[in-house]
């Protein structure tokens, strides 16, 4: 089990790489960490404290800490989502800007289960040929793609590609997706 | 849906906070209803079965609010989005 110790540590290694700092205020931040700490124990991974998760991992990847949304809302606002991570400016000022939710409302809403949704399998493809490496287990309305950064290469499979590359920090209008095809000879 | 009261000497409005066990400003909206002596009701989203998420997901949505916590609905019909202590303060009377 992961310690509250442990969860700071990354979180301060994590906005020591970015060049971020974490909320000042040492009480706050003692309630994010065990925040994150909680949904870990609970989920298996440490999602987003104030989001709702749903615990499947394919609907909750873009929440996981530090979200898909923390860099392109430290740009624009100066801190995340939470507030867990903030930039110099709103450091030193120890004020706190409003964030509005960048999360897509449909990616919100699988939080909020649909039974008949859920149930309903996305079916499989293919032959019976088996692949080499088991695929994850596919969940509704989850389709992964490959995606490429024109600006330096950089790959991902994911849903949708990063707000910005991790790599060289284009932007996501940077991002293209590869369209693969695959042949079956003789 | 089981709700967890909280009792306080203003109790002119109904007030009821959707919140996350595990979210800073959550805790802050309950703090500070507590401190100002306010009667509310509240439900931890994260802790209720997938029946109940979708109920007050229809619920938050119907009155127009976003799917973010904590949210706090006052009335009825008055939704605050977030920890917001001067909207808390004026449409309470604080």
């Amino acid at each position: 089990m992961t310690t509250i110790e442990e969860v700071r540590q990354r979180a301060e290694a994590d906005a020591k790489t970015f060049g971020y700092y974490l909320i000042p205020q040492p009480e706050l931040l003692q309630g994010f960490l065990e925040g994150l700490k909680t949904n870990e124990d609970r989920y298996g991974y440490p999602s987003c404290p104030c989001r709702l998760a749903s615990g499947i991992f394919e609907y909750d990847r873009d929440i996981i800490c530090p979200c898909d949304y923390r860099d392109p809302d430290i740009a624009q606002y100066g801190a995340c989502y939470c507030r867990l991570y903030v930039n110099k400016q709103v450091y030193e000022s120890q004020s706190f800007p409003e964030v509005p939710e960048r999360r897509p409302v449909e990616k919100q809403a699988r939080a909020y289960g649909t039974p008949a949704a859920a149930a309903k399998q996305a079916p499989v493809q293919g032959g019976q040929e088996k692949p080499l490496v088991k695929a994850e287990k596919a969940q509704p309305g989850v389709k992964k793609k490959l995606w490429y950064c024109k600006q330096c290469g950089y790959v991902v499979f994911r849903e949708d590609p990063p707000y910005v590359c991790p790599i060289c920090k284009a932007k996501r209008e940077m991002f293209a997706e590869i369209e693969s095809t695959v042949e079956f000879n003789g | 849906m089981q709700f967890s009261k909280v009792s306080g000497k203003k109790n002119d409005h109904k007030v009821t906070l959707y919140a996350l066990s595990t979210c800073v400003w959550c805790k802050l909206t309950k703090q500070f209803l507590n401190e100002n002596n306010v009667e509310y009701e509240y439900i931890d989203v994260d802790l209720v079965d997938e029946n109940d998420k979708q109920k007050i997901r229809a619920i938050i949505q119907d009155k127009s609010g976003s799917l973010s916590y904590p949210t706090t609905i006052i009335d009825g019909k008055i939704v605050i989005n977030g920890f917001r202590k001067d909207k808390l303060k004026e449409e309470l009377g604080l």
